[in-house]
Order: C-alpha cells, then sequence, then structure tokens
C-alpha cells in the first residue's frame, strides 16, 4: 500500500511550520504513525506533508515550577522511560508504555497522537484527568486549550486550521497517585476501554476513559460518587455502579455496548484499587 | 517534485532521490536491494519489517524514506561481521527459533532493541516485548528460547 502523491517540507521552527501549513490541505507529519497508516489506506490523502520531526524546540520532557512540560514530539518511549514521569506521574508512564508496541513507542509522539484523536487513544484519558493544558501556536499567535476543552468528538478536536500542538502541561501534583489500565485490543493494542484515575492537590479523584465512548471524557458522575470520600471497598464499588451511565457506549464487532460498559465498570474498580 | 536524501545503512553511506511516497521498507529494498527485511501485514501490526534507527527498533512500513534522511539504520543484514553470525542469529540457529523464517529478521531487530535496553530480560519481559511481532507458524516458544541464549552470551 502506497500513498498517493504529495509534496514534502522539512521544517525547522514552529515558526517555519505554520508558515509551511498555509497552503491548503497540508498535514504535519511528527512520527507519522497515526498519519501514515491512514495515507497507505487513502483514507487521507493530503497535498503537502510538513515534516516537524527534527524541530528540537519541540522534544524533551521538562520540570518548570509546579508542572512538568512535555514537548509535543516527544515520542511515547521517551516519555514511558523518563525518570520524572516515571516517580511523579505515574499514570503518563502507564499510559505510555501501554501503547501499541516499543516500534509504535519508538516513533509515534504524543502531540501526534492528540492531534489525531482516535476515540481508543490512550494518550487521552491520561491527560483529561491529569487536568493537563495543551499549547497550541498558529498564524495568529498562542494559546493554551484545556484537555477537558480539547477533544470535539470522533477525530475532531478544537485545533483551528493551520495550528500546531507544541507542548502538554502537566500539573506535578495533579498525579501524585495515578494510575492508567485498558483493556486492549490484541491486533491493534488500541483500548477497547481504558480509563485512567489521578488524585490532584486537593484529594479529588478524577476519573476519565477513552474507547469507551465516540469522544474520550470525563466521567463526573462517578467522580461525584467520590467527592470528599476515602477510597474503600464500598466507594470504589459505589463509584464503579456509576460509572459510565449516561453515556452514549461505542460497539463493534470485538466488543458489543453492554460489555464495553461491564469493561469500563471493571476497569475503573482495578484503577480505583491501584490508588487506594 | 523528488526529495534527495542521505542515510547510513549498515555502516555504508547512501545518497539517493526518491518520492515523498516512498516508504522505508520499499527504499531499503527495492533501491538498495537490502531484502532481509521483509513486509508482512504493511498495516504496522505484525512487525516483519522492523530495522533500527538511531538504534531503536522502527517498523520500517510505517515511516517514509524521508523521514530517515540524516539517520542511521541498521538491518538484519548489518549484524553478522565477517561471516559470524551475532549471538542473537545464532541463538536463532541453535534453539530451533523458525520455521519458515519470514517473521524472524523482525523478531532479531526487536530483540536486538530489548537486549540494548535490558541484557537480562526475564521471559516475561521478553514475550512482552515481542508483542508487535507475530510469528504464524506459532513458534513463540523457541523464538523465546532463543533470545534466552543470545542474552547469556552477549
Amino acid at each position: 500500500m502506497i500513498p498517493s502523491t504529495f509534496t514534502y517540507q522539512k521544517v525547522n521552527s514552529v515558526e517555519e511550520a505554520i508558515k509551511a501549513l498555509s497552503s491548503a490541505d497540508s498535514k504535519l507529519l511528527a512520527g507519522g504513525h497515526s498519519l501514515i497508516p491512514t495515507m497507505k489506506l487513502r483514507l487521507s490523502q493530503p497535498s503537502k506533508l510538513v515534516d516537524i520531526g527534527s524541530i528540537a524546540g519541540l522534544r524533551g520532557i521538562k520540570e518548570a515550577g509546579a508542572e512538568i512540560i512535555i514537548g509535543a514530539v516527544s515520542t511515547h518511549q521517551e516519555i514511558a522511560s523518563n525518570k520524572i514521569i516515571q516517580s511523579k506521574l505515574p499514570v503518563v508512564a502507564q499510559g505510555a508504555a501501554s501503547i501499541g508496541d516499543v516500534q509504535v513507542r519508538n516513533k509515534g509522539t504524543i502531540g501526534g497522537s492528540l492531534a489525531h484523536a482516535d476515540p481508543a487513544a490512550d494518550w487521552a484519558a491520561v491527560i483529561l484527568a491529569l487536568d493537563a493544558t495543551l499549547a497550541v501556536q498558529g498564524s495568529k499567535g498562542s494559546r493554551k486549550v484545556k484537555a477537558t476543552d480539547f477533544f470535539k468528538g470522533m477525530f475532531t478536536t478544537a485545533l483551528q486550521e493551520g495550528e500546531i500542538i507544541t507542548a502538554i502541561h502537566i500539573p506535578v501534583a495533579a498525579g501524585s497517585k495515578s494510575a492508567y489500565v485498558k483493556f486492549p485490543q490484541p491486533a491493534s493494542r488500541f483500548a477497547i476501554v481504558g480509563c485512567a484515575v489521578v488524585k490532584n492537590g486537593e484529594g479529588k479523584i478524577n476519573i476519565a476513559y477513552t474507547g469507551v465512548s465516540s469522544c474520550p471524557f470525563r466521567d463526573s458522575g462517578a467522580e461525584k460518587v467520590l467527592a470528599g470520600k476515602k477510597l474503600d471497598a464500598g466507594t470504589i464499588q459505589a463509584a464503579s455502579n456509576a460509572a459510565v451511565e449516561g453515556m452514549s457506549i461505542l460497539e463493534d464487532h470485538y466488543a458489543s455496548e453492554k460489555y464495553r460498559k461491564h469493561l469500563a465498570k471493571v476497569y475503573l474498580k482495578r484503577a480505583l484499587s491501584a490508588i487506594a | 517534485m523528488n526529495v534527495k536524501i542521505n542515510m547510513k545503512v549498515n555502516g555504508t553511506s547512501y545518497s539517493h532521490e526518491v518520492e515523498p511516497r516512498t516508504l522505508l521498507v520499499h527504499y531499503l529494498r527495492d533501491t538498495l536491494r537490502l531484502t532481509g527485511t521483509h513486509i508482512g501485514c504493511d498495516t504496522s501490526g505484525c512487525g516483519a519489517c522492523t530495522i533500527h534507527l538511531d538504534g531503536k527498533a522502527v517498523k520500517s512500513c510505517t515511516l517514509l524514506a524521508v523521514q530517515a534522511d540524516g539517520h542511521e539504520l541498521t538491518t538484519i543484514e548489518g549484524l553478522s561481521s565477517n561471516g559470524t553470525l551475532h549471538p542473537i542469529q545464532e541463538g536463532f540457529n541453535q534453539e530451533h527459533g523458525l520455521q519458515c523464517g519470514f517473521c524472524t529478521p523482525g523478531m532479531i531487530m526487536t530483540a536486538l532493541d530489548l537486549l540494548h535496553n535490558n541484557p537480562k530480560p526475564t521471559e516475561e519481559e521478553i514475550r512482552h516485548a515481542l508483542e508487535g511481532n507475530i510469528c504464524r507458524c506459532t513458534g513463540y516458544h523457541n523464538i523465546v528460547k532463543s533470545i534466552q541464549y543470545a542474552a547469556k552470551k552477549m
């Protein structure tokens, strides 16, 4: 399978990338592990690819005050193996390490995965539960988008035409106690159900799901059940009972709506037990 | 419009003009004639096309050749030296780690990535590391033994 023809431009700065994106029907290329498979299937046929994969300023993980900043073209493997991430944001390391396989993690990037917004992508649940913020840059300047405002639907985000995700900002206090668990599709390793839980700085428990619905989401119903409560067998069961109620649940030939709903409840129990 | 690319593959420098849509696996197999890297599923699932890009295992069917411009690559052809098999290749030989052999180059390149990062893996860690490589002869058991053999030797 070979993609249809396109022109290729490698850029060395975000400014250059934004300029290069201004022509119609251009797409950004970083690791290419979401984009190239869709281009090989000709589901996506951009006329131009702008390669931001080697912009040094977009790569790397650093701690700045109360937050950890992950450059958008950092690979899943770089994030999973980073010592700061492993000790301070275990949910991020667990999420990154559960993506695809090692070859995919060595090349795929966090920014690329978020911009692609596959409804079963692991990163979505992780950054939603952490109340992360995305730094975004476009021709009209820079802005910050809360993770909770970012995902708009299947393969749809709050990114405007020509905008680039430059970094993901995560409050450090958010992840002191956190976990990501998932039931992977056995071939693709995408989440049939992925559940991230985070005890944030104020002791509130955030719960986020991917793979369950057409858009990843925070489960405010289950969060409410846990508000002000200590995690124990009883409260975990109560949260699990409330989980994903009222949501429109995906159904495919791997998992029926009923089975997926059941899995979502079971995986919340596992995630909460891991941080209790 | 073609793009000029330069890269080092198995220690040799190459320079070619390629169409931007050329997949790295096709560049390796059709232009450089390094046909040890296989195309299995062609959808980044099976791992037969695994090579190393700057020392890390990647799937060459899911990369454009232009993305490898300026980088160093190793393919299965680059592992043996002066006719002496690499310990992982020797392991596959000694432990009967293959039947049809189609998945073997990818298995070996992924195993090399594992042993770089974790020289003494447990059996469970080996099995986990191979999750992106599929063997349809169902020979995983001997593949694991082959990698254990190599880990002891390396």
